[in-house]
């Protein structure tokens, strides 16, 4: 049972430690906090690589409890979600952190800043490990309590309302997923994940008690998902930092709420049950909602930020359409979405943090010539924002391709249509900002520029990220028939789950002719 | 023999309105000092009755209630005193004996 | 293991008592070196008291015949789970408490009084827990409201002095009430002992009259809303070191009285309707404290009122008493782990009061940038008392909710889950002013263990998210009457 689970501690203490340290700096150890910072997530990085090497290469396996109450466990495990979702974070904090050096330089409060930054990714972590439902349910309140001095960070009036409605939505969802956790586990005990869900023996006496719980659930973790109608706080935590609002909103928070409800579907009540108990169609639909709500929102945002927080809120919901299919290929394009949409994502709020950090651009009608100005950046903005619309064959495409045929295998063909709807609204505001950065010219000067008359457009530490990120994107989807694309690990995660073995070589008979 | 029988009863009887009289006072009187003695007042209402229990065993007085009143004695006279001489820093700290009507809530 | 068969032989409950009580007289026949003395008084009795729960945990509840006397006429002294875990707790934060207090009442001329007081105050409660009759705990319960009125009274001035006059009003009032119900049950038994008590009440009138009157008394004395009025105002102007020790261990004093008597004494008492009315008057404490919490302008204010609203929790043990026996226990755990967290709150709104000069919520943002070491504790401790993991409010939450929904109390429910939202609401405005723009400035210069020990007890709350299982396991070796 503990084989290993030293491993997933360190992962975590990786950067626990050095978010602790980090808070009793003074502000003006620069390099003992750069260090401590890069330091921390690097060896994070490392760290996860060799768990993939030891799970992948060497078939270990990684696992720790810590009892907390007679029969309920604290446990930490590695499986091939939890390392999706790992890896996915370790690599974006990564590059992150990176950028928030870059972007906070000379503004007062880092080692704050960088302290909760830290106490934020060791909770998503955390809920990447999570072996249990009730260790999922703790670590994602500890992700509220650590991202709450993010989103008030700035310390105006408004980040102090976003802040507060933050709360409210959060701590009311965790609420309601703490009662929800309590019953399940009063009913089922304290079970591990498992494929398939554990809670097939009980549906026969319990079932409208297993719906009740279900949806409990799905709105406790629909908060951080920005699931309707429980998103608006999403929009108006936009006030934070920049790096803050690309990594609560590519990965850390929103894709928390989506990974708990994965969790749940596959591994609490399964697939199958869920699909018994009709569970599946009104997450699905609210799902479609989402979708066409946020793009919608979107479209109509002129603040650039906003319209990107209402497309998250959108593309968040492709995650959740994907696993309410019920179906192995729509599971597929819904799991690989929650690594495609947090990269591409998160190149679109670093471009937009460049924009606002370089030239003082804050809307979209401002960025007239910005890609004459800016063109690394603006190749970036462009190569994400064309992924997410699904253009192919950049990663957006794999994505709706796979939901796609999702919906076809699970005679939901409707679902098609809404996906060309969503793709259609999400050209509606994905390519004005395009057109006008590359084609429109600027007259007169821009908004707030900074940073001019170095070599780069940008300070460096803004432009590397940038461009880093921008290429995983592209090559997510240029490269998505190789062993080591997300793609083939999300297929091999669902074959392990719906218990099929021969969905990459299905797949790949569409894919190659 | 009907005396014997009839006297402890007066006794709790008489301790019950002693603690009842005293209950009423603590609640309606302002003065601080009324407010001690009522407190003062409701135990010896406590007292008596224990007292009237001792009588009433079968073979002879129980002596248990007395040690009980003895003591409780002993309490009541230190709390009186404590809140004697808060009572007076009271009236030094505010100038009146009494409380205010409100408390200060924030 | 060995050394613990030896240490069994050893009668450890009295030095529980004479410990304090020994520091408390030498604190006042040398008051030169009175804070030596009390920090000496907490070095051994948490050891003490750790034993003794141990010992507790391996050879189950033990009963002392102090100089052989058997009661009624003798004294008992009876260490059991709970009062084991009780002394424990107050073992722990009274020691936090000593050693903040020698830093806290350097070259004050109240610092004699507080430490002749604060370690009679403790041996008083020590005495209580170990009490194992009715009429004992009365003097106990007597000796813990003289010495805490006299902490109260410590800080001087107006306002401090009316707290403690109204303070030592209610609680005597309780206390009357108290031994009405002794004199009743000793009238109609004849015995005072709780287990013997236990042993013979059954339903009638003089027993029921008791029942209320004492249940009244203590209701009064835990400041169980609407009779709270008295508990902001004594909590919120005593000096830091009192607040913590009144509001983390004294109102646990009543409540554990009260505890005892429904385990012990009077679980065949019926008394229909009172668990719906506590149920009742706990939803008005944790919605009332709440509210005031979030009104409230000044930090120790905001931490009095919570503890209003968190009094409100502990009177779920009669609906859940009244659903099934081992319902208490979720809520003997949610008292340990506001004790200690409210005490590492109180000490850290001290330390930031001193540091700033004030303690107005909306101008200590400096002060709590400047701190940082305090700020956490705070935060730490008030994540606690939300409830939020890695903490002891965590678990504590999890067992009153699982409690609850095992009895299928959806009401209760509800109110923990929502008292846990405004408890975050209220704890997260106390941290606001730290995110605010502007300087850092640590304020007055302070000694380091002001600092440090409101950590430490922070750090203790994580502790205690992970002592759940120890602690429950202690609480099965409970002496309980009655039927069980």
């Amino acid at each position: 049972m503990e084989t290993g689970g030293h491993m997933l501690l360190l992962i975590l203490l990786s950067s626990l430690l050095p978010g602790v340290a980090i808070f009793f700096l003074k502000e003006q150890q620069f390099a003992l906090r750069t260090a401590l910072n890069l330091g921390g997530a690097s060896l994070k990085f490392l760290l996860i690589i060799a768990l993939l090497v030891g799970v992948y290469r060497d078939g270990k396996t990684y696992s720790l409890s810590v009892n907390l109450l007679p029969g309920i466990d604290l446990v930490l495990a590695a499986d091939a979600l939890s390392l999706l979702f790992a890896t996915l974070s370790a690599v974006l904090w990564l590059v992150t952190t990176i950028y928030a050096i870059g972007y906070l330089e000379d503004s007062p409060n880092r080692s704050r800043f960088f302290g909760f930054f830290s106490l934020c990714v060791s909770a998503t972590v955390g809920i990447a490990f999570s072996g249990n439902l009730i260790t999922l349910l703790i670590f994602y309140e500890i992700l509220t309590l650590a991202t709450w001095p993010l989103v008030v960070h700035r310390g105006t009036a408004e980040s102090f309302r976003a802040g507060r409605v933050y709360l409210a939505y959060t701590l009311l969802g965790g609420a309601v997923l703490l009662g929800a956790v309590v019953w399940l586990t009063l009913l089922a005990g304290s079970e591990p994940f498992a494929a398939g869900g554990y809670l097939r023996d009980l549906s026969a006496d319990h079932g409208p008690v297993l719906i009740m719980i279900f949806a409990m659930l799905m709105a406790g973790f629909g908060v951080k998902a920005a699931l309707l109608p429980l998103h608006s706080w999403l929009p108006r935590a936009m006030v934070a930092p920049a790096p803050v609002s690309a990594l609560l909103h590519a990965v850390a928070v929103v894709k928390a709420g989506a990974f708990g409800i994965v969790r749940v579907l596959n591994d609490v009540y399964g697939v199958d049950l869920a699909a018994d108990l009709g569970v599946t169609l009104p997450l699905l639909l609210l799902a479609v909602l989402t979708i066409i709500y946020g793009s919608v929102r979107a479209v109509f945002a002129e603040d650039l930020k906003q319209r990107l927080a209402f497309s998250t809120i959108s593309q968040v919901s492709y995650i959740i359409l994907g696993v309410a299919l019920a179906g192995p290929i729509g599971a597929v394009g819904g799991l690989v979405h929650l690594v495609h949409q947090g990269v591409m994502k998160i190149t679109l709020f670093f471009c937009a943090g460049n924009f606002a950090e370089t030239l003082g651009i804050h809307r979209v009608d401002e960025m007239r010539g910005v890609g004459r100005r800016m063109p690394w950046t603006m190749t970036a903005f462009t190569l994400a924002a064309l992924g997410m619309i699904g253009i192919p064959p950049l990663a957006g495409f794999i994505s709706k391709w796979y939901l796609g045929l999702g919906a076809l295998e699970a005679g939901l063909a409707w679902v098609t249509v809404v996906l060309v709807v969503s793709s259609l609204l999400n050209a509606l505001y994905f390519l004005p900002p395009i057109l006008r950065g590359w084609f429109s010219r600027r007259e007169g000067p821009w908004p707030d520029e900074r940073h001019g008359g170095g070599r780069l457009e940008t300070h460096w530490m803004l432009l590397l990220p940038t461009v880093a990120v921008a290429t995983m994107a592209l090559g997510m989807g240029l490269l998505a028939s190789l062993t080591i694309s997300p793609l083939y690990w999300v297929t091999f995660i669902v074959e392990f789950e719906y218990g099929y073995d021969h969905i990459w070589s299905a797949i790949f008979e569409w894919e190659t002719p | 023999m009907t005396v014997d029988v009839i006297s402890p009863q007066i006794y709790l009887l008489c301790g019950v309105l002693l603690f009842v009289l005293g209950l009423h006072a603590l609640v309606v009187r302002r003065h601080l000092l009324l407010k001690i003695l009522a407190v003062n007042i409701m135990g010896s209402g406590v007292f008596m009755l224990l007292l009237g229990v001792a009588a009433r065993g079968e073979g002879g007085i129980d002596p248990v209630p007395h040690a009980l009143v003895i003591t409780g004695i002993v309490v009541a006279v230190s709390a009186t005193a404590v809140a004697l001489v808060l009572m007076l820093k009271v009236k030094a700290a505010t100038g009146l004996a009494r409380l205010p009507l409100s408390g200060p809530e924030d | 293991m060995p050394w613990m068969d030896v240490m069994a032989d050893m009668a450890l409950a009295p030095w529980l008592v004479i410990l304090p009580l020994a520091g408390a007289l030498l604190a006042g026949l040398w008051p030169a070196a009175a804070r030596w003395w009390g920090l000496l008084t907490g070095l051994l009795t948490l050891p003490m008291a750790l034993l003794l729960a141990l010992q507790v945990h391996a050879h189950g509840p033990m009963v002392l015949y102090l100089g052989g006397w058997v009661p009624p006429l003798g004294i008992a002294l009876v260490a059991d789970g709970l009062a084991s875990l009780m002394l424990l707790m107050t073992a722990g934060v009274g020691l936090a408490i000593s050693l903040y207090a020698l830093g806290y009442l350097t070259g004050e001329t109240g610092g004699r009084w507080f430490w002749i007081l604060w370690l009679w105050l403790w041996a008083a409660m020590n005495a209580l827990y170990l009490s194992g009759d009715v009429f004992n705990l009365y003097v106990t319960l007597e000796l813990v409201v003289l010495a805490s009125v006299a902490l109260v009274a410590l800080a001087g001035g107006a306002a401090p002095l009316v707290a403690a006059m109204r303070y030592l009003l209610v609680s005597l009032l309780g206390s009357m009430a108290y031994l009405m119900g002794v004199a009743l049950l000793y009238g109609s038994y004849g015995v005072l002992d709780l287990q013997g008590l236990g042993a013979q009440v059954a339903l009638s009138a003089a027993p029921m009259l008791a029942a209320a009157l004492m249940t009244v008394g203590l209701m009064a004395k835990s400041a169980l809303f609407p009779l709270h009025v008295w508990l902001p105002p004594a909590h919120g102007s005593a000096p830091a070191p009192v607040s913590a020790a009144l509001s983390a261990l004294v109102v646990k004093v009543s409540f554990y009285l009260m505890l005892r008597l429904w385990l012990t004494v009077f679980p065949a008492l019926p008394l229909p309707g009172l668990d719906m009315l506590m149920g009742a008057l706990a939803m008005g404490a944790v919605l009332w404290g709440g509210l005031m919490a979030l009104r409230a302008s000044r930090l120790k204010q905001v931490v009095a009122y919570s503890t209003v609203a968190q009094v409100g929790y502990l009177f779920l043990l009669f609906p859940f008493l009244r659903a099934f026996p081992d319902g208490w226990k979720a809520v003997v755990f949610f008292a340990v782990a506001h004790g200690v967290a409210k005490a590492a709150v109180f000490l850290a709104a001290g330390t930031l009061q001193r540091a700033a000069g004030h303690d107005r919520l909306a101008d200590l943002g400096a002060v709590m940038r400047g701190r940082l070491k305090t700020s956490f504790a705070l935060g730490i401790a008030g994540a606690s008392l939300v409830g939020l993991p890695f903490t002891g409010g965590f678990i504590a939450k999890w067992l009153l909710v699982q409690t609850a929904l095992e009895a299928g109390l959806w009401i209760w429910v509800l109110m923990v889950l929502g008292g846990g939202l405004l408890a975050g609401a209220y704890v997260f405005r106390l941290l606001g002013p730290a995110f605010q723009p502007g300087p850092a400035d640590p304020g007055q210069p302070l000694p380091a263990v002001m600092e440090w020990v409101p950590l430490a007890l922070a750090l203790l709350t994580i502790g205690l998210g992970f002592a759940g299982t120890p602690v429950l396991s202690l609480l099965t070796r409970t002496l309980t009457g009655g039927g069980g």
